[in-house]
């Protein structure tokens, strides 16, 4: 499965080789391996409990794994956090979201990396350029189309699940520079909001951005997704495409009741 | 991938008829509400109005009841004077409650510090800007073990600091050997370390430099909160540490600086300490570590972290002082004014968990 049809590129823009994670005696990640290339919508599906989020929070920097090695563009990396991931080009929507419900709209779209007044005042007092940043986030609200809000500057307490998620999204796609990836970014939105997401992604891949989508909804991955990773008992199974297999394939190789027949190295 | 983003796929086919539906994406809807839900949601966007009222409402009850004697300039000014310790050690509170900690070491932190401060100064002679350089240093350095144990060994801030507090306590006590500075001597040896005791009268109030500088800390602060990366990260990081975490914020490295910074704001309170009493007593200050969280809770900020404001912590010390001052000029026997004061902080405490339980 080195180079299937759909690999766009030889070389993988993010590669993982032998991933191991264990909590106590429980293993979150056997031997996994990744590969995402550049400018592909990568869809990573499996059981609950398969060990998906764990494998997302490696590539992301929000999980150090006990053994096995991380690739950027052929380069091996070590992230020790989100901020060495974020610094490497690699944005995440978490399941949980990771948003400060006491600050604003705007705060949250530019927490950890705020910009400051130029010239004196932001040098010397720190003092922070709100409004370029309340301008941006506004842009960013609106190219994504996922909701009227009344004031950037309201609190993020103060919104809908959706519109919570619509604010988590839109800050990755903004920053993501060379991945994003998503963890069931859609799981909160109606459809009309699901579908503005799924444009969104095919968006970022317009970009040359590669994207990692993570989801139950397997109409939408066999619709958008260029590849299917199979993740099973913590570990890849196998990875397909999904113009050549169908949804109960997919779902017969991650529950277990069927083998793949080319199982992936 | 020759079409990546030239075209779409064909949508699902459930979605087909979404172009007969509403064409509006989650727009806020205004739903009617009842006066009492109103005013539970303004009192959430604007945390500091219920201090502010309760404020105005206490000035005003003991100006009608007590009459000029509480509402001259001077008495009013007098009040300023009386918080300004509870002021600024409520200042270091409030960044640690931000960030869903508590500091109960504030009040053991300011009487070392003044300690050593005058030690240094008085007993052994040191030029008084060393002194108080050391006695700042000092306030950092307790902050930097209360940080170290609350970052490093991930332990409670409650317990953490309860511990220092005795720590911090005893040094004090030892470091001192339970003597007293006299006014006088401080006077004549480092009238530096009392500089914030001189008193500037402007149309009859009589303020002191110990309160400019209150006030002059309050704003500082107000802008480090409000204006700057670092202010809004001690917000996410009180809020929600995960969220704060993958959100690229480096928690701990937040964390271990609100306590040194609380530490150097409860050293400079070891100056405006000296200014207002005059003397150095190991004994002086007691009641600031229990009375700067008392001026935090009743302006509005929240234990459970994220919310509070250093204009809410001003205007609690406000109130605390207006009722304790207004009482006594009732000739309400002292018990009574501490009665008052613990039902303030019920009170204050059950609003907010009242305008917390506010529907999104």
């Amino acid at each position: 499965m080195n180079a299937g049809p759909n690999v766009p590129g030889t070389v993988p823009l993010l590669q993982a080789r032998g991933l191991n994670k264990r909590y106590g005696r429980v293993t979150a990640l056997d031997h996994a391996d990744f590969d995402l290339y550049q400018g592909e919508i990568l869809a990573v599906i499996g059981d609950n409990g398969a060990g998906k989020s764990s494998l997302i929070r490696a590539l992301s920097g929000a999980l150090v794994p006990d053994a096995g090695e991380i690739k950027l563009a052929g380069k091996p990396v070590a992230f020790r956090s989100p901020l060495d991931a974020q610094a490497a080009g690699i944005e995440t929507v978490y399941q949980t979201l990771a948003l400060s419900p006491s600050l604003s709209i705007a705060d949250n779209m530019f927490l950890g990396r705020e910009l400051r007044r130029p010239g004196a005042l932001g040098t010397f007092c720190r003092m922070l350029d709100r409004k370029a940043m309340q301008r941006i986030a506004r842009e960013k609200l609106t190219e994504l189309g996922l909701m009227t809000v009344q004031s950037i500057n309201q609190r993020v307490e103060t919104l809908s699940g959706g519109q919570r998620q619509g604010v988590a999204v839109a800050r990755a796609a903004a920053f993501g520079s060379r991945v994003v990836i998503m963890d069931e970014p859609t799981a909160a939105l109606g459809v009309k909001e699901s579908r503005r997401v799924l444009d969104l992604i095919l968006d970022v891949r317009a970009r040359g951005v590669s994207v990692v989508l993570i989801s139950h909804n397997m109409p939408h991955v066999f619709e958008i997704a260029d590849r299917i990773h199979i993740h099973r008992l913590g570990r890849r199974l196998t990875v397909i495409d999904p113009k050549a297999y169908t949804m109960s394939d997919a779902v017969a190789f991650m529950t277990g009741a069927r083998a793949p027949i080319d199982v992936a190295a | 991938m020759t079409d990546i983003g030239t075209s779409r796929p064909a949508a699902q086919a459930f979605e087909l008829v979404l172009d007969k539906g509403e064409s509006r994406v989650a727009e806020f809807e205004v739903r009617a509400r009842s006066p009492l839900q109103k005013l539970q949601h303004f009192l959430h966007a604007n945390p500091t109005a219920v201090p502010a009222i309760v404020l105005l409402l206490g000035v005003a009850a003991f100006g009608f009841t007590v009459g000029p004697r509480f509402l001259s300039m001077f008495n009013l000014s007098l009040i300023i004077q009386q918080v300004t310790i509870i002021g600024v050690i409520g200042a270091a509170q409030t960044l640690i409650v931000i960030t869903a900690g508590i500091d109960l070491s504030v009040g053991a932190i300011m009487v070392l510090c003044s300690v050593i401060m005058g030690k240094l100064a008085v007993t052994m002679g040191l030029p008084a800007p060393i002194a108080l350089l050391v006695g700042v240093g000092a306030g950092a350095g307790c902050g930097v073990l209360n940080g170290t144990l609350v970052t490093r060994l991930k332990l409670p801030p409650f317990i953490v600091t309860l511990g220092t507090w005795s720590i911090f306590f005893a040094l004090n006590l030892w470091y001192s050997a339970s003597e007293t500075l006299r006014s006088q001597e401080v006077a004549k040896i480092a009238p530096l370390l009392q500089a914030l005791g001189t008193p500037v009268n402007v149309l009859g109030a009589r303020f002191t430099y110990g309160s400019f500088f209150m006030l002059g800390l309050v704003a500082l602060i107000w802008f480090v909160l409000n204006r700057t990366a670092f202010g809004r990260h001690l917000y996410a990081v009180g809020d929600d540490p995960d969220a704060a975490r993958l959100a690229g914020i480096r928690t701990d490295r937040i964390l271990f600086s609100v306590y040194v910074i609380a530490g150097v704001i409860c050293a400079l309170g070891a100056w405006a300490l000296i200014g207002r009493i005059g003397s150095i007593s190991p004994q002086a200050g007691q009641t600031a570590n229990l009375d700067s969280i008392t001026a935090v809770v009743v302006g509005g900020a929240s234990l459970f972290g994220g919310r509070g404001s250093i204009i809410g912590t001003l205007i609690g010390a406000l109130i605390v002082g207006v009722f304790r001052n207004g009482l006594a000029l009732s000739d309400v026997d002292v018990l009574w004014q501490e009665f008052a004061v613990g039902w303030l902080i019920i009170i204050a405490v059950a609003l907010d968990q009242w305008i917390r339980k506010v529907s999104a």
